[in-house]
């Protein structure tokens, strides 16, 4: 300790420079959120290419394929948007719950939920076989939102109540809620000994771009529903909720401090259930849609994981109700390509990579990179 | 241009710590602007300079935290480059921080010998232990190495953090606001602590902003401000505070707070035998009876954990009464949640400005509205009318000198002086009938001290009751009509005369005149 020689290797190597990151100071103009973005895409595109010519592929026949599989023509292009229906309700149901820092991961079992709730105001019936269309689709929209709330509540009243962890709720229930699903289309619904359920009546089909091709032949062959439209309500809604009304100002506020909203008279367990709540109903309403508008019957396969795409997708859209749905048509069309391409892991690894690589670039967004020049002594 | 060689510069013998030409910039600020520092042996030099005003920058250049943009520092004649902190302790530089780094459930000897290399597998700790106290009772730091850190108090746990450095062979001690957590009577002792040990060769650097204690104890002072030195090494003797205040900020404060005579009104707030629990569910208040009146600025003293963060949190509604009653103009508010309190026209100065005050990622206009965006009209329906909400912002914005880029600012970018005028804006705009107002001006430099209390006093003028809670005995007795002083979650008396001595011992819990320190609630 009473060495005092100035502390200094002979044999280091000396660059010039020197590379640093530091916190960023200041906030980041619009279009530099927008240039990270777009290079964490391209990054993560290129480590894409990387793996597949690794494996032995032509990354950039494969990327084009892709592309054509799902963006090619309008007629794969309607089938995106199908994809992307459940993926931008689940991802506004994931918005609203990552807005107060609540992770709801069991937007899967509340799209299951959803679906059963829709599935008995056909199958018990609720309402009276032949119903006009209008009492039909409304009547299953309502079940399924009440439904899938409910599945949402359970881990929200054992949070508040008991403090229950609902990250480990949510994931848990979404097991019930497919086993739930199964006993249904296994057991009561059977059709013929198959698992699925009896076909819905015409009148509980969302309607499809293709119903009206007598029209407009233009529309034939595009499977698009009306479930689109109850996507884009809820995007505007959820939008408005979150950030005009009184009520998103509070979600906002417990998301970021709830002690300082607890301090602001906020009453957070409240919240807490109510947040869940409303997460689980648009997770639901995302399931009547794909019954209705897709498979039009309860069965069993019918979800490729929406509710955990959409965790993906709403954290892709930083929680954007309007983000959500550009991000959505884009993992529809991965999803669409996946059924397209071989091997088909390749769509779901390319949308491992896009969100390890945004992520990872939100490290620049909050820190900046220097670059200095060594001060020699 | 600089030397270019490791050769030994030539300095006079007894300097320790020389800076020359310090320069380090961040983005956008220029931290130390060519700042040039010198210790001696065996002194007690002041660091002196408002918040931002590059202090802890250039300490922290010193510790090697930070690497200059340019500049030379020397240590013990010898030019020294440090990359690191341990460097800096190789060289017997060591800095105690404003917060403590220390294992509490872990013994003094432990976080001692924490990180070091030796012993390297077997604890020794009797062997270890001998020595710590050996070397605390050298320094005049009396401490015993087998008690837990949980047990000492906080003048204690810095003894420990001074022995840590001590005992890695410090030859010059940083202090970070040492007395920052310090009582009076500690404070004394805690400057004989400093004595002995320059007595015994050991070099100080003692950053402060309380410039009596600077006065008392500096043998020199240096000032900077905005990154410059506006005073280097000059001795404190024939200096007052004014002149070093004057050093600091740039221009004439005034430390004379006006406060007009007014009589108290009504009482608003009534508390009647008051006890509740810690977040440890310890007992943290234990009977608190005591009554504040519209226009008058009731003080609250006491070493900091003595229940006044719990007292604060319950008369707000955040925390809740085991035992007791709380009226506000005569209507019960006694177990009723945080919104009820506000709706009686409770305001909050929170102690903790981040976690509690603020919300830092949302912007400004989210963090002024946070008490009235249940009101017209900033409430519109169940919508926030985003309008009204914005120039809410900025008529409170400018109203109170809130320097911020924008209204759309996150409040994580302000300083600490500007968080605070945030918080103030939005309690006092409120209007309220009590404010709570918890170490309102703790960490703000002298001018923003200035105009924290200047706008507590205009509250007491348009009739607000306040309870001050503060460690700044001066604060204090500048403000307040009368003080409490509580220990132990218990009022342990009441002071109208601004008897200092008397609440320093009630403070401690020996008081003096025993028989009337308790349930003493009349004048």
């Amino acid at each position: 300790m009473t060495n005092l020689a100035p502390v200094k290797s002979k044999n280091k190597i000396r660059i010039p420079f020197q590379v640093r990151f530091e916190p960023r100071l200041g906030e980041l103009k619009w279009w530099q959120s927008l240039l990270i973005t777009l290079i964490a895409l391209i990054v993560s595109l290129l480590i894409g290419a990387l793996l597949l010519s690794v494996v032995g592929g032509n990354p950039w026949k494969a990327y084009s394929h892709i592309a054509k599989a799902s963006f090619g023509d309008i007629g794969v292009f309607s089938d995106t948007m199908v994809k992307a229906i459940p993926l931008i309700l689940i991802g506004l149901a994931c918005s609203v719950a990552f807005r107060m820092k609540l992770w709801n991961i069991g937007a899967e079992g509340q799209f299951f939920l959803g679906a059963f709730g829709a599935s008995i105001v056909v199958l018990i019936p609720i309402v009276p076989d032949g119903s006009p269309s209008w009492v039909y689709i409304s009547v299953m929209a309502l079940f399924a939102m009440v439904f899938g709330a409910l599945w949402g509540f359970l881990p929200g009243y054992l949070k508040a109540r008991f403090n229950v962890n609902e990250v480990i709720s949510t994931l848990m229930m979404n097991y019930i809620a497919v086993a739930w699903n199964n006993f249904f289309i296994y057991a009561v619904w059977s059709e013929g000994g198959f698992q699925m359920s009896k076909m819905f009546p015409k009148a509980a089909w969302l309607p499809r771009l293709t119903d009206f091709s007598k029209q407009i032949p233009e529309l034939r062959g595009l499977t698009t529903h009306a479930g689109l439209i109850f996507a884009l309500i809820m995007v505007v809604i959820v939008w408005f909720l979150l950030s005009r009304s009184r009520w998103g100002y509070e979600i906002r506020l417990i998301g970021d401090n709830p002690k300082a909203a607890n301090y602001a008279g906020i009453q957070i367990k409240k919240n807490v259930i109510l947040v869940m709540m409303l997460s689980g109903g648009l997770a639901g309403l995302a399931g009547m849609s794909e019954i209705s508008g897709v498979v039009h019957r309860l069965q069993g396969a019918i979800s490729p994981g929406y509710g955990f795409t959409g965790i993906i997708v709403a954290w892709l859209a930083k929680l954007n109700p309007f983000l959500v749905v550009i991000v959505s048509i884009l993992f529809g069309g991965l999803i669409l390509a996946g059924r397209e391409i071989q091997p088909s892991g390749i769509p779901k690894l390319i949308q491992g990579i896009i969100l390890v690589c945004l992520i990872a670039s939100d490290y620049l967004v909050r820190n900046r990179i220097r670059i200095i020049r060594r001060m020699e002594d | 241009m600089m030397n270019n060689s490791d050769q030994p510069t030539e300095l006079q013998a007894d300097t320790v710590v020389s800076m020359q030409g310090i320069v380090k910039q961040f983005p956008g600020v220029l931290a130390n602007d060519r700042v040039t520092f010198t210790l001696k042996r065996g002194e007690i030099h002041a660091l002196l300079g408002e918040n931002g005003a590059g202090k802890s920058t250039l300490m922290n250049i010193l510790t090697g935290l930070y690497k200059p943009d340019n500049g030379m520092i020397t240590v013990q004649g010898k030019r020294v480059v440090f990359s690191s902190p341990n460097q800096a302790i190789a060289h017997g530089i060591g800095m105690v921080h404003q917060h403590f780094m220390l294992v509490p459930t872990q013994t003094v000897t432990e976080n001692i010998l924490l990180g070091l290399n030796e012993p390297r597998f077997r604890l020794n700790l009797s062997k270890y232990n001998a020595i710590v106290k050996d070397l605390g009772e050298r320094m005049g730091l009396p401490i015993d190495p087998t008690a837990h850190i949980w047990q000492l108090s906080v003048g204690e746990q810095q003894r420990v953090e001074l022995l840590k450095i001590l005992y890695r062979g410090a030859e010059v001690l940083i202090l970070d606001e040492p007395t920052a957590v310090l009582a009076p009577q500690e404070i004394e002792a805690f400057f004989c602590t400093l004595r002995k040990m320059t007595s015994q060769g050991k070099s100080i650097i003692f950053i402060s902003h309380k410039l009596n204690e600077v006065l008392q104890i500096a043998d020199r002072v240096t000032v900077m401000r905005r990154g410059r030195v506006t005073a280097e090494g000059v001795n404190p003797n024939g200096l007052s505070i004014r002149d070093l205040a004057k050093l600091m900020v740039g221009r004439e404060i005034t430390f004379d707070v006006k406060k007009e005579d007014i009589t108290p009104g009504e009482v608003v707030l009534s508390i009647e035998d008051l006890a509740c629990e810690n977040d440890k569910g310890l007992p943290a208040l234990r009977g608190v009876t005591m009554s504040i009146r519209h226009g008058e600025i009731v003080g609250l003293a006491g070493v900091a954990g003595n229940g006044q963060r719990e007292l604060a949190e319950v008369i707000t509604g955040l925390r809740k009464s085991t035992r007791g009653k709380i009226t506000i103009h005569d209507r019960d508010v006694t177990h009723t949640d945080p919104r009820n309190h506000i709706r009686h026209g409770i305001s909050h100065i929170p102690e903790d400005r981040h976690h509690t005050g603020t919300a830092p990622n949302l912007s400004l206009t989210d963090n002024v509205i946070m008490k009235s965006y249940t009101h017209a009209p900033i409430s519109k329906g169940w919508t926030i009318n985003q309008v009204a909400a914005e120039r809410y912002a900025t008529d409170l914005r400018s109203a109170y000198n809130i320097l911020s880029p924008t209204i759309k600012t996150p409040v994580r970018l302000l300083s600490g002086g500007n968080l605070q005028r945030v918080i103030l804006a939005r309690e006092i705009s409120t209007q309220p009938a009590l404010m709570v107002a918890m170490q309102p001006t703790r960490g703000l430099d002298v001018g923003a001290i200035e105009g924290v209390q200047k706008l507590l006093l205009l509250q007491r003028e348009a009739g607000a009751g306040i309870l001050l809670v503060s460690e700044e005995l001066d604060e204090l007795l500048a403000l307040s009509d009368r003080i409490y002083v509580i220990f132990e979650g218990r009022i342990v008396g009441e002071v109208v005369d601004k008897d200092i001595d008397r609440i320093g011992f009630l403070m401690c819990g020996t008081s003096p005149e025993k028989n009337e320190a308790m349930g003493e609630k009349n004048d």
